[in-house]
Order: structure tokens, then sequence, then C-alpha cells
């Protein structure tokens, strides 16, 4: 088995005939196979219909046919991406056995790009955060087994690390993909709001989740991104034109870039390895032509508290479909209040419940203008600190995570209220493009680096990535785990 | 004992017939199987996302326009949050922070008198679905849900408390539902429920300005039932003021059957519906330019065309105001005067024969095949003397029900006047032969037997008789 998933090297492998779809896909299987005890990386998965899609793809390649970027490539879709007569589950019990009628955008675009779907990722319960026993049960971090603080929340990142497939799609409403692809060594982006179409998934609160890719390399991200992105007639705030060429930002590189670092994104929890492995690609930036400079998002210390109302308001409502009437869980009882109250209990476990009930108290009556506006007028000001920030910069770059997975802060809480998680939650409130790269290690374990740009500045994301990644290599480190090369 | 008067403010909603539902693609079409005008959207499915039907927007703006409302330039659609089994979401979307109508009002008629009625707010939502009880619904064991209705685009109309009785509550809803109908954005059928009336209702004393607690009354399914509700509701809580009792703020379930209003649910604590903007929705702003084309395409409102039809026309105020009451029959009439100048004669058939006609068939004009050229082309006929006034109504049945042209069942049904003295003279002799003793009567001062005669000689005729040359030969002959 090739650890290069890159998805431009396996494209460039399927054009020249050196290997097929088929063996592709086969490969991966192997991998899920090999390590799916020991990771739990996966929720449900199609085997047998990748391996007919694959063919199906060499076929194409066979009879001459030009193909795309994706075509052929594997594909894992986290369990909150509604997929079309196959089982959607967002790791909770209320959909324990959930077959959804129609497919995400996403979905759609990904498999008009040919792309072979592997299967459907474990995460936290409705991509809310880690609290008590996973559904589905944990997953350990790939570059150290005996390290849980993940919960099940960073298996899409993981399965890329392990090269399970090559291309994964999560959910990212208060950083988790961001997180998850830092402390599993993976590029990951969160892409401008409403860029890639979010219809389909299953979401908790939509004003500030997002899909994005997760994969091998800068490169493979903006061919992801290509396939993916641009507005879609059933998604009323999607925006942006699809087919937009990321890949011709690559080479571009980051001579006279002006980057910010705000220095709210380095708290004093920062671990001192994440430091030095921040402030080394701070070094290769300059080395590569880019000005940095220190400076200030003053508001950045009041987004988590915003970020949980908000998101705790839209979860309270945006979950109220799970009543049993129509789909999923449904407890006996005896009459409709007790079915709701019944069901609700026992579908949703309780780090959900939690921020349900405390959604319903930030929008009852006086709490509505101490909570829900404020949080509101919190996020307006986020997003004006951005705005002046992008006046002056081209990028802000800060430690994707401040700590490495194994300091991270244990169960218990909102994520909003981890130290850890602060520097990832401004870009949510504000919407802006968000990409993390791996570019070192603390501890033994991955370090990511986050670089912001304003909305649709995507492409000076990838440049300055690309140019970093030229010179890390990351992508052909792997976790002991995989083995040696195969 | 001192004067009572009630306060009443009305909460209208009203279906729009956009064809599709107000954030999918199905179908609003009343009637279908149950739960089979549904889809992920409607039904509220994990992932879905409801994107804003642009025709129920600009129905909507009509409406509003056509209420004398202001357009507000920014509205957002928010999210009422509670739990019902046929609310697919757990949510309703509706306007809360900002509906899209405001400060408008409709004037009624109330014995020759003008009351203007405000109308505080519409706004744009989305239905529910409908709960079905087998049997009574007290001891129903489970209950069904048809979601073909849910969303469903509604406008919600909410009036200031202006109205004062069951009276005026009842010509505001005829004014409204014919303004709407009017601008064609509902049929505004309460039978079918695609407009539906709750009523707010207080007493308090005639010189007091505070208002008295009030009771909110639903399920009223007819204008009568709405003024009956509001007439059983003002009584009573006249009657509790009077014996010093209070009034429970509660909703009242109006009892079609025993004429009574039934607590429903009291109301001392207000719901919270929690109600926050939807992050799935993106906020709508009114472009001004937009809204004046569409206040452009606005036909002529039903009240200044009553006046034009009084002064111009010359109806009479009563004519007038049925004529104007839907714009198809305005329509109707004025297409057909364009073709047969003789006002007061098309109204009188309008109101007369052709309401007849459509009442029988249940129907609505806009229903059926009638068009002004056949009633104008009929009314031609009669006025050349072609046919006579009576048979003419004959005729007017057979083009309702066949939507024939009058000519050709004239010419058909040999149906032409007899208007010739030779062919009805012989008529008219053979029936002063036949009734000796009645043309003796009539010889002898009985003018009344004259009538006799003439409808002798009608039915000989089959009708086809010219009356005024039967009339004249028959005294002309009896007078020799």
């Amino acid at each position: 088995m090739p650890n290069d998933v890159r998805i431009g090297r396996l494209h460039e492998l399927l054009r020249s005939g050196e290997t097929t779809a088929e063996e592709i896909v086969a490969a991966v299987l192997d991998r899920v196979t090999s390590l799916e005890a020991t990771l739990n990386t996966f929720i449900t998965l199609t085997p047998e219909r990748a391996l007919a899609e694959a063919r199906a793809v060499d076929q194409r390649i066979a009879h001459g046919e030009e193909i795309d970027p994706l075509a052929g490539i594997p594909v894992a879709l986290a369990d909150n991406i509604c997929t079309e007569a196959l089982r959607t589950t967002c790791a909770s019990r209320m959909l324990g056995d959930f077959i959804p009628p129609f497919s995400a955008v996403v979905y759609h675009r990904l498999r008009q790009a040919g792309s072979v779907l592997i299967g459907k990722t474990n995460l936290d319960e409705f991509g809310m955060g880690t609290a008590g026993v996973p559904v589905f049960g944990p997953v350990p971090n790939p570059w150290d087994p005996t390290c849980l603080s993940g919960g099940p929340g960073w298996a899409p990142a993981a399965v890329v690390a392990v090269r399970q497939t090559a291309l994964s799609i999560a959910s990212d409403a208060g950083g988790a993909l961001r997180r998850f692809a830092a402390c599993c060594g993976v590029v990951g982006l969160k892409p401008t709001y409403g860029l890639v179409p979010t219809h389909g998934l299953i979401e908790f609160a939509p004003s500030l989740d997002h899909l994005g890719p997760l994969t091998l390399d800068v490169t493979g991200c903006a061919l992801a991104l290509q396939a993916i992105a641009g507005a879609d007639a059933q998604d009323g705030f999607s925006t942006g034109t699809a087919g937009e060429a990321y890949t011709g930002y690559l080479g571009r590189g980051v001579r006279g870039r002006r980057i910010g670092v705000p220095r709210e994104y380095l708290p004093p929890e920062t671990h001192p390895g994440v430091r030095k492995a921040f402030e080394k690609s701070l070094d290769l930036l300059v080395d590569l032509g880019a000005e940095v400079e220190e400076t200030s998002l003053p508001h950045t210390p009041y987004a988590p508290a915003a970020h949980l109302v908000l998101t705790s308001a839209e979860a309270f409502s945006n979950l109220s479909n799970f009543d049993g009437v129509r789909f999923g869980h449904r407890a006996e009882a005896r009459h409709l209040h007790e079915m709701y109250r019944r069901t609700r209990h026992e579908g949703f476990s309780p780090e959900v419940r939690r921020r349900i009930v405390f959604g319903t108290l930030v929008l009852s009556g006086d709490h509505f203008e101490d909570y829900f506006v404020k949080a509101q007028k919190v996020r307006t000001l986020v997003r004006r600190d951005f705005e002046q920030a992008f006046k002056r910069y081209d990028l802000l770059a800060a430690p994707t995570v401040p700590v490495p997975a194994t300091a991270a802060s244990g169960n218990g809480g909102p994520p909003e209220m981890r130290p850890e998680d602060l520097p990832l939650l401004p870009a949510n409130l504000a919407g802006i493009p968000a990409l993390s790269l791996p570019v070192g290690f603390a501890g033994g374990l991955p370090v990511g680096l986050q670089l912001m740009g304003p909305p649709f500045g995507e492409g000076v994301l990838f440049s300055a990535g690309y140019a970093l990644e030229q010179q890390t290599g990351f992508y052909r480190t792997t976790p002991p785990i995989t083995g040696t090369e195969g | 004992m001192r004067e009572m008067e009630a306060v009443i403010g009305l909460e209208i909603h009203i279906e729009l017939q956009t064809g599709t539902k107000i954030f999918c693609g199905c179908s609003t079409a009343f009637g279908a199987a149950p739960n089979t005008q549904v889809c992920p959207v409607c039904l509220g499915l994990p992932g879905h996302k409801p994107v804003l039907n642009q025709k129920a927007v600009e129905y909507h703006t009509r409406a509003a326009l056509a209420l004398n409302c202001e357009i507000v330039p920014y509205t957002t659609f928010d999210r009422k949050n509670y739990f019902y089994a046929d609310l697919p979401k757990g949510y309703q979307i509706s306007q809360y922070f900002h509906p899209m109508g405001v400060n408008g009002h409709v004037d009624v008629n109330l014995n020759g008198e003008t009351r203007r009625i405000g109308i505080r707010q519409i706004h744009l939502e989305e239905d529910t679905g409908k709960l079905l009880h087998p049997g009574e619904i007290t001891d129903s064991p489970y209950s069904l849900v048809d979601f073909n209705r849910a969303g469903v685009p509604l406008v919600e109309i909410v009036t200031q408390p202006d109205v004062r009785n069951a009276e005026e509550a009842r010509l505001f809803l005829q004014k409204l539902r014919s303004i709407i109908r009017y601008v064609g954005v509902s049929d505004c059928k309460m039978e079918e429920g695609s407009m539906r009336c709750d009523a707010n209702v207080s007493v308090r004393p005639s010189d007091s300005v505070e208002f008295g607690q009030k009771t909110e009354l639903k399920n009223m399914n007819s204008f009568r039932a709405v003024a009956r509700g509001i007439e059983y509701e003002i009584a009573r809580q006249t009657e509790l003021v009077r014996g010093g009792e209070p009034v429970v703020p509660e909703t009242r379930h109006w009892d079609e059957a025993r004429g009574i209003t039934r607590v429903m649910r009291t109301k001392y604590l207000a719901t919270d519906y929690r109600c926050f903007p939807d992050p799935n929705v993106p906020p709508l702003e009114c472009d001004p330019e937009w809204v004046a084309r569409i206040r452009q395409s606005l036909p002529e409102p039903p009240d200044a065309r009553y006046a034009r039809l009084v002064h111009d026309h010359g109806l009479p105020a009563y004519d007038a105001e049925v004529i104007t009451a839907s714009r198809a029959m305005a329509d109707f009439y004025e297409q057909t005067v364009d073709l047969f100048n003789e006002p007061k004669t098309v109204s009188n058939w309008l109101m007369g024969e052709v309401s007849r006609c459509l009442n029988a068939a249940g129907k609505e004009l806009e229903e059926t095949a009638l068009a002004p050229q056949q009633l104008a082309g009929l009314l031609q006929l009669v006025q050349k003397g072609v046919i006579s006034g009576k048979i003419a109504k004959e005729v007017f049945e057979d083009v309702f029900q066949t939507g024939r042209d009058p000519e050709t069942i004239v010419k058909e049904k040999g149906l032409v006047q007899i208007a010739d003295e030779d062919e009805l003279g012989a008529v008219v002799d053979r029936v002063i032969t036949a009734n000796p003793k009645v043309a003796e009567d009539f010889r002898g001062g009985k003018e009344r037997a004259l009538g006799f005669l003439v409808g002798q000689v009608m039915k000989e005729t089959r009708g086809k008789a010219n009356p005024q040359l039967v009339n004249e030969l028959l005294r002309q002959r009896l007078r020799n």
C-alpha cells in the first residue's frame, strides 16, 4: 500500500495508467481492515459499492476519457452528512437507523466528480463536542493510540492520517475540523461561510456550521474545494461561483505577503513545543519573503461565550425536529408529551441535552436580551476585528490548537470553555476561511498552523500553505501505527 | 345600568395561491390524499434547507399594498419554537420581529356610514400540518397527521382593536375577502380553510378608555360563525361584568352546533416561543422599485371601482356594491357593458339570472366558461326583438350549462320570437274562438281576462310570441 495518498499524485498515477482506481480503493480498504479494530474510525463502511464505483472509473479511463481530479479518489464523509439510502446516524441513538431519502449537495458534487465513497466516519454526537460515553465508541489519536482526548471527534482527520482514505469531509461549527486536522497531522480547511453548501449536513447551529475537506496536503485540499465549492439553489446562504480553479494559487508563494499574528491567539497555556513549532513556521514564511508582525484582535476573549450562547440557541431549535413523530428514535409512551420527553431523553446523550437546555435558557423571556442579543453584538465586534485586521494584513497566523492532543483538557464541559479552543471559534463567528496544516511536533504529537484570510480568501491561504508545505514535506511523515511504507 | 361596549381585534390567516409551498416545491393543491404533497423540507427531515418562494413574497406584497400597508424595507424570517405533532420542525417560520407590512386600513360601510378598521400588520409565515382524530377527539386512541398543508404560505393579518360589534366584524371580513381576491392572491374560502379568523373580544363601559380582559375565540368556520361567536361572547362577558364577575383570559372554542363558546385553555402564562431569526433563511431586503412595480400591477381597488360605477355608469349604490364585491363579477360586468351599453340591464342580469345559476351550480363566476360576449349577445337578441325576455332566461340557462353561443341556441331550438302579424293573428283568432266566455268577460269590462288570453297565446307559441304584439292584436280583435 502506498502511503502517499495525496490526491494530486493519485490522479497522475491514474492518468498514466501506473495504477487503477480499483487498486487504490482496495489498498485503502485494506488499511481500514487492518486498523479499524484499533481506531474505530468508521460507523458505516461501503466496500462493495466503493470497489464497483472504482471499476467504473477505471473503465472510463480505459475508454480514453479525460477524468476529473477527484475521479477514483477514495472519500470518507462524516456521519452527519446525508447520503441517500445509506444510514446517517450523527453518532446518536436518536438516528441509529435513519436512512435519509436524499443526499447532501456536497456528496452529489463529489459523486459527480467521480470520487468513491469508502464509508461514513465516527464523530462527536451531532458534531457537538465531547462528554460522556460516545455512542459508537471513542477514536484514539493515530499518533498515540493511548490518547483518547478527542472522543470520537477526530475520526474524520484520523482516516486521512492513517491513509484509510485520501479525502475526508467533515463539519466545523466550532473549530472541530481544524482542531482534529491539527491533532492528527493532516490539512483541513474551513472555507468561507456558505462557500460549500451545507444542504444535507445535519447541522446543530446553521449560522456557524461549515463543511470542508481534510487531505494529506494543501494541493489535495485545493482540488477538493474546487469540486465542492459554489452556491446551490437548495441552500439560501450558499454563495460563490462553482468551479473556481483554486490550484492556480498554489505556486504563487508568499513574497511580500503581510502576515499578522494576533497575540490573543497565543494564550499563556500555549505549550512550549507548540510555540516552538509555530515560531519555526513563521521563520520559514519570513525566509520565503513574507512580512510577519504581531497584532491584536481585541474582542477575541469574548468569542467563546458568544459562541456558546449562539450555538446553544440554534441547537435548541434546530434539534426540535427530533420529536419521534416522523423519523428516528421513538420511545413508548402513553401520550404525546410523554413521548416527546422520553424520546428526547433516550435519544440524545447528556452533552446534547445540556446544550439544548442552555439554548432554551438563553432564548427565554428576559434572558433573550442579556444573552442572545448580546452574543450577536459580540459576534459583530469579532467580525469587525477581522475586517480591521484584513485592511492591514493579507493573512493571520496562529497555532491551530495551543496544546498537543495529549495535553488537551478532559471532558466535562462545553468545548467553548476549553482554553485550547479559543483560537478556533472566532473564524466560525466571522465566517472567514481558515486553513490548518501540520508544521511539526510537540511531545511526539502533531502541531497545526492556522492561517486565516478574509472572506473568499481561500486562494491566499493555499498559496501560503503550499509554500510552507514545500519546505516541511510533512505529508511524507506517517503515524507509526500505519507501519512502514509498503 | 352603565352602557357597555365591545372591543374586538381580528387575526386572519389567508393561504396564498402560489401553487407551491413557501420553502419547497411541493404542491399546495387542496384535497390531495394525505402526505402525498411532502418532501424533506416540509417534513422537517434532518439536513433539510428551506428556500424562500419568491412568489410568496410577491403575493404577500400585493395583499399588503391592497390593505394600504407600508412595506417595511428590511425583514427577517424568525423561528417560533413549540412542540406539536402537526409542526414538523418543532418551530414555525414566521416574521416575528419585522412584519413585512404595517399600518394599513380597510373601510367598511355600516348603515351608510364608513368605518375605518386599522390593520396593525400583515406578515408571511408557513402553515402547519393537520391532525385527524378517529372518532371523538376526547377519547380517540391515536391521532393521524397529514403534512400536505405544512409549509403552505400564509399571510397573517392583525387588525387594530377597532371593531365594535359582530356585524362590523362580518362586514370587515367580507370586505377583506373581496380585497384579497381582487389582487388575485387567494380564493379566501373559509369552508376549505384558505381563510381563517380568530377574534380577540373584550367588553368595557362605553365611557372607559381602558380595555377589559379579553378572550380569544377560535374555530369559527364561516362569516356567520364569526358573527355569532362574537355576539355570544359579547353577551357572555357583558353578563359577567355586570354581575361583578371577572372575565378569565382564555382561548375559547366556538361550538357551532350548540351556538356557544367553550374554554379550550386558560392563558394566564403567556407562551414563550423563544423567537429568534432563522439561521437558514437570509433576511429580505425589499427594493422600493420592485414594490412600486407591484403597486402598479395591482387592479383598481373595489372602493374606487364602486365609486366609478355609481358616478360614471349611473348604477344604484346597491348594484355597484354587489357587482364590485368580486373582481371577477366586476370585470365581467364591465366587459359586458363594453359590448352592450345598458349598465342597469347588465347589472340586473348579473345579480339575477347569472347569480341564480352560479348559486345553483355552487360555482364562482371565474370557475365557469361563461363569457361577457355571450351575455352581451343574448341581451342584444332581446333588444332587437329576436327573442323575448322570458325566452332569454331559458336560453341563458342553456348557455350557462353548455357554454354554447346564444344565437346558435335560439336558431337551433327555433326560439325566434313570432312578431309576424299574420302568423300571430291566426293564433289570436284561434284562442278567442276557443275561449268565448273569457272573451265575453273582457268585452264586459273585465280587464284581467286579457291576461288569461295572452297566456293562452304564449302557451300555443311556446313562449315565442312577442308579448306586446299579442296584447295589441287581442285588444284590436276584441274591440271589434
